[in-house]
């Protein structure tokens, strides 16, 4: 789960990311369809599993729990990927709603079936136009202050190794770079955030030829353009 | 009709004969009958033969040639399609063939003026031609074929020859000349009505403004050269001061513009090419800005003790001379503020030479740039005004209240916040003599309005001191500053440096300045331990009670801080909220806006201003979209939506 400065830095351990390309939504289970209610209540049974007693929700230790038996390290995307799929509002934790809303998307009520779920997630997850969403999601869920806006650079580097790491490795150990060594910004918002993945997705790299500065990208990647081409020289 | 064709097949029969020892080959066509094309053809190698004869100087029989292309004109019954394609288009080439050999002979072998002497008389010979026996609708045509082949196709070879006579008859005033050159584009211009045309003038004057332009431009960088030289000659503490060397090179800016503008009002057209050769002079010189260097100057004409000795109309000239300048420079925003700090200083320290000529300047620069310009700087001007009446009001107070009387003569500016540039004030610990001042005057001006807060900026006061020392008791002008250091030594012999910073409450580069100008700079008022050309934290200070000066009264200068950075940097705050502004103000009417245009409008829209940094706009834009001011369209991330 990506987290704020706290943890250690997350290489890209997103394992079997597939292409949107050779994508192939397998279907939901067939079979048994067991009752509502009966799903429902072994539903709220696995999320009082892992729930905090207290507070009513699966906080961080729950999530840990949940993730060594899910046989995943809690730094692993496809964690986000559920937040997602759950509409999760609080980094680190999940309400029962959430799990409900999470755990009936995927169809799923135990464990197996929630081991056996994440490939398909995955896919889902990484076909467009989810994955546009997925990823602007993925800033939002480090939003962890009302009224916030941005997200620190450190925080932002970490996360886009875990979300495009995979896909556009090269372009990404770029950018973390670039965004190290400069200082004019500190934080980072949603626009810059977006644009990062346009950047990725549309500029041929490492060449840059299509790139065009009198374009609406954002001032960072045109300063991150010039820096890069500057280093090449 | 057949009657008709027979006539004229026996005109041609006619001219077939006379020209028969040229055109041996026209029985040929005789044979042909009614056979149109033929015709045409045979009616067309006639004629050019005729007309090569006659541009040789030859003597042709021009009625014939006329009837000749009556027929042609007939034989389209109405329609020039005949005409044109097929006698029109060939001898236009024709005549290309011939001027393109003439003029690449002629090109080789005269001089420029020659050149275009003989290109003259071709092109009056050619029009007479016309209207004699062409159709009027080849006048058009044929002159501006000719004219593509005398003028656009050599012109910048004219325009180099012999190293550039164009060049020397600029230089050497010799309007004449040149005026033949571009008379003669001229003469094609004013026509334009009569040939309704597609002239390429501006191409046929382009080249020639072109070179103007490049003279000029050479002109304007040997200048800024030659200032830079100067500069870099200067020593290392002046380097940033505006000095005499760049006032220098602004008025010799000033006569440039003058002479060529001379030339500009005879030729329209170099308007553009003038303005295009004076942006060199945006670039400023050594450092300092071109708006700034134009501010400057304004002051060293406006200031008392001028070093140019300038009549009252001089100064209005001159004055008139530097504002059309401001047309070349794309930081309007930075001259105002330069203008205005100093405009304060003038204001302030009674610098002003003459107060009409201070007005006049400003509505001069109104009128150029706008009110918005001129208004801050209007009300200062009022500001001091008001301040006399106040006075006269303050003094009134004091013969009413003579218990309040500090028993020491006191002139109070008041000045309106937001009109004069901003000024930090210090907490400066005022010896009590001033003390007693600033209360008085406190009190008085409640009695005037009751709901506006003074704050004292003491750095900008002055005082006169009497100091009296062993020789002679002599008169001391000084800032306030100065005065509350030289006070502490009434009671006290001896001061350190830190006694003084600690009874002061200054900032350690204020008492460094203050304490180098009393005691290390031209007039020792204080003696200094150690004896040393700078101040140090450990230094100690004690009255000199020795000192002495011929005259009685010295002014002793405090040099002021330099201010560039400081409007630098308060011009490139306002420019952020300006360009901010300007991006809602487009966006909010626009609604939904590409980038580029989007930038573009800015751009436009400050322009009067300042030219906008493009990386500043796309700053501001992101910023905006943070602030939701803005999103990006959800298919199309170049185009903005404007969010209400």
């Amino acid at each position: 789960m990506p987290r704020t400065s706290k943890r250690k830095a997350v290489p890209p351990s997103s394992a079997s990311v597939k292409s949107p390309d050779s994508l192939s939504v397998r279907p939901g289970k067939a079979g048994a369809v067991k009752a509502v209610t009966k799903e429902v209540d072994r539903i709220d049974q696995l999320f009082d599993s892992y729930a905090n007693k207290d507070l009513g929700l699966i906080d961080p230790e729950g999530v840990e729990t949940l993730c060594s038996d899910m046989g995943v390290q809690h730094t692993d995307v496809r964690i986000l990927m559920l937040a997602w799929k759950m509409k999760a509002k609080k980094q680190g934790y999940f309400s029962k709603d959430e799990w409900r809303t999470g755990l009936k998307a995927l169809k799923v009520d135990n464990l197996e079936k929630f081991k056996k779920a994440l490939p398909t997630l995955e896919t889902e997850v990484m076909t467009p136009p989810n994955f546009e969403d997925f990823y602007a999601y993925a800033f939002k869920y480090c939003l962890t202050e009302e009224m916030q806006k941005c997200v620190d650079v450190e925080t932002i580097c970490e996360l886009l190794n875990l979300v495009l790491g995979s896909q556009f490795c090269a372009q990404v150990d770029s950018i973390t770079e670039y965004l190290k060594f400069q200082s004019d910004y500190r934080v980072l918002t949603m626009d810059q955030w977006v644009n990062f993945y346009r950047f990725c997705h549309e500029i041929s790299f490492p060449d840059l030829h299509n790139y065009d500065s009198d374009q609406a990208w954002p001032l960072i990647l045109d300063s991150f353009v010039e820096w890069l081409r500057e280093k090449r020289k | 009709m057949l009657r008709e064709l027979v006539k004229r097949w026996a005109i041609y029969k006619v001219l077939g004969r006379w020209l028969s020892h040229f055109f041996s080959y026209l029985d040929r066509y005789f044979i042909a009958q009614g056979n149109l094309p033929r015709l045409n053809e045979v009616g067309l190698t006639c004629f050019r033969d005729l007309i090569t004869k006659e541009r040789e100087g030859e003597q042709v029989d021009r009625a014939l040639l006329r009837n000749v292309l009556d027929i042609f004109v007939a034989i389209g019954m109405g329609q020039m399609d005949q005409y044109e394609n097929d006698f029109e288009a060939a001898f236009l080439k024709d005549t290309v063939a011939y001027y393109s050999q003439k003029a690449s002979i002629w090109i080789l072998e005269d001089s420029c003026p020659d050149y275009m002497l003989k290109a003259e008389k071709c092109l009056r010979r050619e029009k007479d031609g016309v209207s004699l026996y062409l159709h009027s609708s080849t006048e058009a045509k044929l002159l501006e074929k000719i004219q593509h082949e005398f003028l656009s196709v050599y012109v910048t070879q004219l325009l180099e020859k012999d190293n550039s006579q164009c060049h020397a008859l600029v230089r050497d005033d010799k309007v004449e000349d040149l005026s033949r050159m571009s008379g003669l584009l001229f003469y094609l211009s004013k026509n334009k009505e009569r040939f309704r045309l597609l002239f390429k003038i501006p191409r046929g004057i382009e080249p020639v403004s072109s070179l103007f332009k490049q003279y000029v431009t050479a002109e304007v960088t040997a200048l800024v050269k030659q200032a830079e030289d100067a500069a870099s000659n200067k020593k290392a503490e002046k380097k940033d001061m505006v000095g005499l060397q760049e006032q220098v090179f602004v008025r010799k800016v000033i006569e440039l513009h003058e002479k060529y503008q001379a030339y500009v009002n005879d030729y329209h057209t170099f308007h553009k090419a003038l303005k295009e050769a004076f942006e060199v002079f945006n670039k400023g010189v050594a450092g300092s800005s071109s708006a700034e260097l134009l501010a400057t100057f304004c002051d060293n004409i406006l200031k008392k003790g001028s070093s140019w000795k300038l009549s009252d109309e001089d100064i209005e000239e001159t004055l008139e001379k530097v504002v059309k300048l401001l047309d070349y420079i794309s930081d309007k925003d930075l001259f105002a503020e330069f203008y205005r700090k100093k405009l304060a200083q003038r204001l302030l320290f009674d610098k002003s030479a003459n107060d009409d000529h201070e007005r006049s300047i400003l509505t001069k620069i109104k009128r150029k740039c706008g009110g918005q310009f001129t208004s801050k700087m209007e009300r200062m001007v009022t500001d001091l005004t008001l301040t006399r009446e106040n006075q006269t009001s303050f003094e009134e107070y004091l013969s009413n209240n003579s218990h309040a009387n500090p028993g020491i003569d006191l002139t109070v500016t008041v000045l309106t916040t937001g009109f004069w540039p901003s000024y930090k004030s210090f907490d400066l610990n005022l010896p009590p003599e001033l003390v007693k001042c600033v209360k008085v005057f406190r009190e008085f001006y409640q009695t005037k309005t009751k709901h506006r807060k003074l704050t004292w900026i003491y750095s900008l006061g002055t005082c006169n001191i009497s100091g009296k020392f062993e020789p002679k008791t002599m008169e001391l002008i000084v800032t306030t500053y100065q005065a509350s250091a030289l006070l502490l030594f009434n009671s006290s012999d001896r001061l350190s440096y830190s006694d003084i910073m600690t009874e002061l409450n200054l900032t350690d580069n204020d008492i460094v300045r203050l304490l180098h100008s009393l005691s290390c700079a031209k007039y020792k008022i204080l003696n200094k331990e150690p004896n040393t050309k700078t101040i140090s934290p450990t230094d100690y200070f004690e009255f000199n009670s020795k000192f002495t000066d011929k005259m009685r009264r010295i002014k002793i200068l405090l040099p002021p801080v330099d201010e560039k950075k400081k409007v630098i940097e308060d011009v490139d705050k306002d420019r952020l909220y300006a360009i901010d502004a300007s991006i809602v103000r487009v966006m909010k009417s626009r609604k939904v806006l590409g980038h580029q245009q989007l930038v573009m409008e800015c751009v436009e829209q400050l322009g009067h201003m300042f030219k906008p940094n493009l990386k500043a706009i796309k700053k501001r834009i992101d910023d905006l979209i943070t602030r939701d001011y803005l999103e990006r369209d959800k298919d199309n991330p170049n185009l903005f939506r404007y969010l209400a």
